[in-house]
Order: C-alpha cells, then structure tokens, then sequence
C-alpha cells in the first residue's frame, strides 16, 4: 500500500472530494467528536446576531481533518511525520471539498525515504479554503 | 501552561473519524486495523484535538449550571456588562472574532487506543498584521505537546490563533 519513492517523481499530484455538500449535522458531529463546541460553528443564531456572520461555518480542523483523509488514503496509515495547514478561507454549510496534493520533494533523512507534499483543498468554486503541507515516511 | 491527561480509546477514535467522513476501517475495526502496517488501530492525523475535551480550563464547551456564551433564549447566554469604555471587546464579542489561522502537527509515533497522553501547553511566538479583510489582526501561536506513558513525544502540535478586528468579510 504504501508509495515508493522510485515509483514518485516531482509534480505527481493525488486528488479526492473529501466533502460533498457539507451539512450542518457533520459540523455538529465535529463539535461533538473534537470537543470544539465554539457557537460560531453550530449555533446560527449567534453565529449570525452575535458574531455578523451569514450563518455558522465549519471549524477549520474540519476541513483540515477531511484534507487528511486524502493524505492517509495516499501515503498509508501511520506514514505522516507532519502536517500543517494553513486556513485560508471558511468553508460553508453546502461546500463541495476537493483536497489534492502534489509532490514537491523526494529526500533521505536518517536512511528514511520521505516524501514532500503540497496540501491544497478547494470548494466548489475552486476557491482555496486550506493550503499546507505533508511530509510522510515512504518505501525505497 | 496548563498540563492534563488525556487517555485515548477506541470508540472515540471511531467518532473522531467519521466526524471527519473518514470510512478507513483501520479506526473501527480492530480485526482489519491488525493486519495493517501499524498493526492495530491507530488515530487519524488530527485527532488530538479531541484531547480538548480532557482539558479542565478549556473555554470552547459549556460547563454545567454556567452561563454559556451561545444562544438560549437570548442570542447569547452571557448579558452584556455594564458597558465601560473600552469593554466592549472583552465579552462574548472577543471569542467571537478569535479564529483558527493554522494548524502544525509533527507525529513523532502513531497514537492507539489504551494510550494515556499527558498534554502540555505553552505559549509561542505572537505577532501583529494589518489585514485586508479583518481590521488589525493579532496572531498568537500556542504549542501543545503530546507524550505517552513513558514521556516520550508522540505529537507535536502548534497552533496559531487569530483575533480580528471585526467579523471577516465574505469579498
């Protein structure tokens, strides 16, 4: 399962819809599950009468958690060394998530193959909501 | 900083991945996790967040026969103070213009079920930038360490916080 580094070469990239018209409900599921139950995310009427915002939207470790959903399926569980993102937009009730990555970099450190990675997810409107990066271990 | 436990078991992981739609059987079914690569079931990459709801003093979740800041009858459960000057910030409004700007983790071993993490807490660097769409932004880095049993790290995470001026504009 897991990639080899002399099947990767740079500008490889891999793509999944890791959302598809992102409900409320997941959002709640997420407050529930992570424990964040900030009222932003879940709570329309503060969202919108207290805080000014249309409406509630996902938290950002939402995204950045279904971004890495495409990352495991690609590099195999238990193969990330790190993973950063930075949230660059909010993502809505309705959004459509397409999370890719592109390799950027093949290197060895300490005998170990790693693989460097772009991280970027877009909604619908292919507006980037996460940019980041990955690094995970690969096979030889 | 504050320093908490936080154990780790197997039904949390479970609601933890599908709360992110992540269908990987490696974090619902320990038959199929052992026969892996890890070898048994393991936490998806962002799952210490969850470790928040071990933390005594977290802020983000309701605390029994408290006032809570989110909307009951009224829009929000917190009255405003008699306002003072420059109090206006410091109530529900304050929270509600602090958001998420980005997430680090290093994983240094995989996380699994029975693991009984100690977290702690400091402060990192903080910095202030004119924003484009929020008013002055005020960016503070926090860094949460995760170690097992035998305090060996297990994850590294650095968090960045910011706070705007005003509610973020949808351009």
């Amino acid at each position: 399962m897991a990639l080899k580094a002399s099947e990767l070469k740079i500008g490889d990239t891999h793509q999944e819809q890791v959302a598809q018209n992102l409900s409320r409900t997941q959002i709640v599921q997420y407050a529930g599950a992570s424990g964040d139950y900030m009222p932003l995310h879940t709570d329309e009427v503060y969202a919108k009468e207290i805080a000014g915002y249309p409406g509630v939207f996902a938290h950002g470790m939402l995204s950045m958690g279904a971004t890495g959903v495409m990352l495991t399926n690609w590099v195999g569980d238990g193969r990330l060394t790190k993973y950063s993102a930075r949230f660059t937009r909010q993502v809505w009730p309705g959004d459509d998530l397409i999370a890719q990555a592109t390799v950027t970099g093949l290197v060895e450190e300490d005998g170990q193959q790693l693989v460097e990675l772009d991280v970027v997810t877009t909604n619908q409107d292919g507006q980037e909501v996460i940019n980041g990066k990955a690094t995970a271990r690969v096979d030889p | 900083m504050a320093e908490f436990k936080f154990p780790v078991d197997a039904s949390q992981i479970m609601l933890f991945a599908r709360a992110v739609g992540d269908k990987n059987p490696i974090y619902s079914d320990a038959e199929y996790a052992s026969g892996t690569e890890p070898g048994g079931t393991i936490a998806p990459p962002t799952f210490v967040q969850a470790g928040c709801q071990y933390d005594p003093s977290f802020p983000l979740r309701p605390r029994i026969g408290e006032p809570w800041f989110g909307s009951g009858k009224e829009a929000t459960g917190i009255k405003p103070k008699e306002k003072k000057d420059d109090d206006s910030d410091k109530s529900s409004g304050s929270s509600a213009r602090m958001l998420h700007a980005e997430q680090q983790y290093v994983y240094h071993k995989p996380i699994r079920p029975g693991d009984e993490l100690t977290v702690s807490t400091r402060r990192g660097n903080a910095w202030t930038k004119e924003g484009r769409r929020g008013g002055a932004l005020n960016f503070t880095e926090t860094i949460t360490e995760y170690r097992d049993a035998n305090g060996d790290l297990v994850v590294t995470a650095t968090s960045v916080g910011v706070t705007t001026g005003k509610a973020v504009s949808q351009d």
